[in-house]
């Protein structure tokens, strides 16, 4: 792990989010914030809260419900020497204004040859569990990944949350953020306790595009990010006891993604398992395996398995979507076939 | 346009059912949410949008359609989906996530759908409005009778498919009606700080149809321009904007805090309770308080109905999870 604080300071990925967001504010006068309801509200997962209060609604800007027209401003705004963090609330709004994300901001650095920058962050919330059905529930990981241009990172814990938010800030380039709403600890929503951890006072930067071997092991490894890590953890957890060794890799960026880290697990344990939220069909699932066996099929001593979410809509029904979900069960049955 | 006695007595024992349910179902939704509130736990999960006090809207508009007609809403439907006839039980079956409700408990609160009177919903802002130019224009093109509404808030106004689906409307003259329900607050940021514009009854301009403002949440008034609007659409004179002032009594989801309220704002919307007022001024009319007795208890009874419905029905098997993607 990396350096770990002596002091215990726990704070949840909501507050370590603004943590980052305020101190690159202090620190740096073009960064400044724009999405519905960050202003006094301080977001509704709660990941803004005190800015306004200390920064004023000229830099923690309430936007009308406008994403086309906040977002598309915001990658104006980055070209002209500001470095926006914006705001979309739930990531399934993203069809309303997914333009201004993959035509312009991920596109205008290369249309310049790499002459003009979209220094910008995107953060958007993502993942279902709490029955709030399918406008309100995706994680569309692949969907963002699969587009060229932009970073994509998605952090499983309060230290990594802060530690990513300060790069995406000061990354040249554009970032989408995506945070787990059952990650977040909020008010309104029972939070997985594994996320809630130390976290240094002092700004420090989590490198973007970096996977990290969260837990070691020697017979299957279990590839994850936001909360698939905390599914993998718990099922390689139960694994123990029963004498398999599980390593779990958390991703913590898609783009760029940590391909070595990935490879080099599987070369040891020969067997290989991805936790995904995100839709079955094309996306994080099959580009890891796809990493994986292209690599060198011959590492892998089982076909490769993945735990990921049905290609059907999120039902709002709560046995129903329970039934969608990944979960350690579903991780260990995986193994258990292998 | 004056509605008449029937008219006014159906207005306001739907916005009274509307009411009861919308209180039935915040009971329900707390069951199993104490003390952390939990938005994932109870008998009603997920998110949850009452629409407390914005009946008249519901009412005074849907008094003029009849089944054939759609009406596309949003993601605080109760009010407009009870006004369009949408079957109750049903409904509340939905919310439950039960087997029997409109979806089979694929969609929830967010996603009420009732083919039988074309009443469709998005949690998405301002979706309402290009499905409502699609219907309207499916009409047109059919040569089929009927026209469509499209319910959003005052904060869907500042959407670009809201104006999109405007100026289809405007262009191609479209039997539709857009209704905008102003109840000054888009979660915590209020009209006068996210709308360019005092009132969006203006922006019918721009779209080269007519625009109306109604003040004070009234259903007789309500029920005056939206006849009109809706008589217009019939005659194939095309599309209007009404945006109506409304008040939202609830928070915007069930586990607001609401801080962002000024002081005393909530006391004073009660105290404009549209429902009371309403029976106060029947009243004066000359109706009998008797006569309102009876149809208030007409509506708690059908509402407690359709909750015993919702939650004596069984769930469905949650495989069911993986169907009905295609048809
Ligand atoms: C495209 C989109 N952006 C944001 C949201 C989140 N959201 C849900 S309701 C709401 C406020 C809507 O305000 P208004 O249109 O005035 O309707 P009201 O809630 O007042 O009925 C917002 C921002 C959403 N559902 N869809
Ligand atoms: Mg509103």
């Amino acid at each position: 792990m990396l350096d770990q604080p002596t002091n215990e300071r726990r704070l949840t990925i909501a507050r370590a989010m603004a943590e980052a967001m305020q101190q690159e504010m202090q620190r740096d006068p073009t960064v400044f914030l724009m999405g519905e309801d960050i202003g006094g509200f301080g977001g509704i997962f709660g990941n803004t809260r005190g800015l306004f209060e200390e920064f004023g609604k000229e830099r923690v800007r309430d936007t009308p419900i406008s994403e086309t027209g906040f977002i598309s401003a915001a990658v104006g705004a980055a070209m002209d020497g500001m470095r926006p963090v914006v705001e979309l609330m739930f990531v399934d709004f993203f069809g309303v204004c997914f333009d201004a994300i993959y035509n312009q901001m991920a596109k205008n650095t290369y249309f310049s040859g790499g002459n003009a920058s979209v220094p910008m962050v995107l953060m958007t919330s993502t993942g279902g569990g709490y029955s709030d059905a399918g406008q309100h529930s995706q994680c569309l990981y692949g969907t963002f990944a699969h587009l060229p241009g932009m970073k994509v990172v998605s952090p499983s814990n309060a230290y990594d949350a802060k530690g990513l938010m300060t790069a995406a800030v000061r990354d040249d380039n554009p970032v989408i953020y995506m945070f787990h709403k059952g990650l977040q600890g909020m008010g309104w929503l029972s939070t997985e306790p594994g996320a809630t951890v130390n976290t240094p006072e002092s700004d420090y930067s989590v490198e973007i595009g970096k996977a990290k071997v969260v837990r070691e092991g020697r017979d299957v490894t279990l590839v994850g990010l936001a909360m698939g890590v905390h599914n993998a953890l718990k099922a390689a957890d139960r694994l123990a006891e029963e004498g398999v060794s599980a390593e779990v890799v958390d991703l913590v960026s898609l783009v760029p993604l940590d391909r070595e880290t990935v490879i080099n697990s599987v070369a040891k344990t020969g067997r290989l398992i991805v936790v995904d939220e995100d839709y079955h069909s094309y996306g994080v699932s099959g580009e890891i395996i796809a990493t994986v066996t292209e690599h060198d099929i011959s590492k892998l001593k089982a076909s490769p398995a993945r735990v990921t979410y049905p290609d059907v809509p999120i039902p709002y029904a709560r046995h129903m979507e329970q039934l969608c979900l990944p979960n350690p069960d579903k991780i260990i049955a995986a193994y258990r076939k292998m | 346009m004056k509605p008449t006695k029937e008219q006014l007595l159906w207005m306001y024992e739907t916005m009274v059912v509307s009411r009861r349910f919308e209180e039935a179902i915040e009971k329900v939704y707390l069951e199993g949410k104490t003390p952390a509130f939990n938005m994932a736990s109870g008998p009603i999960p997920g998110e949850m949008h009452l629409s407390n006090g914005q009946e008249p809207v519901a009412v005074g508009v849907c008094a003029h359609l009849d089944a054939r007609d759609t009406v596309t809403a949003t993601h605080r439907p109760h009010h407009q989906a009870i006004a369009k006839g949408v079957d109750l039980n049903r409904m509340a079956a939905e919310i439950f996530g039960k087997a029997t409700g409109l979806s089979g408990g694929r969609g929830g609160h967010m996603h009420l759908f009732d083919p039988a009177v074309n009443f469709a919903c998005s949690g998405i802002i301002a979706e309402s409005c290009g499905p409502a130019c699609g219907a309207a224009l499916s009409r047109k093109l059919q040569k089929k009778s009927g026209i469509a509404v499209a319910f959003l808030g005052e904060g869907a106004a500042n959407q670009g498919a809201f104006h999109e689906a405007l100026n289809l409307a405007g262009v191609w003259k479209l039997p539709v009606v857009f209704v905008i329900e102003d109840n000054s607050w888009g979660i915590s940021v209020p009209k006068s700080e996210a709308t360019a514009v005092a009132r969006n009854d203006v922006r019918a301009a721009g779209y080269g149809m007519p625009g109306h403002y109604i003040p004070g949440n009234d259903p007789y008034a309500i029920f005056d321009i939206a006849g009109q609007a809706i008589a217009r659409a019939r005659d194939g004179e095309g599309p209007t904007l009404i945006e109506i002032e409304t008040y939202r009594l609830a928070g915007h989801f069930m586990g607001d805090a609401e801080q962002y309220r000024p002081k005393g704002e909530k006391e004073a919307l009660f105290a404009k309770d549209p429902i009371p007022k309403m029976r106060e001024r029947l009243i004066a009319e000359g109706h009998a308080a008797e006569s309102l007795d009876t149809l208030e208890k007409r509506a708690e009874a059908r509402v407690a109905e359709a909750i015993s419905f919702a939650r004596d029905s069984e769930y469905a098997p949650e495989t069911d999870a993986l169907t009905a993607v295609f048809v």
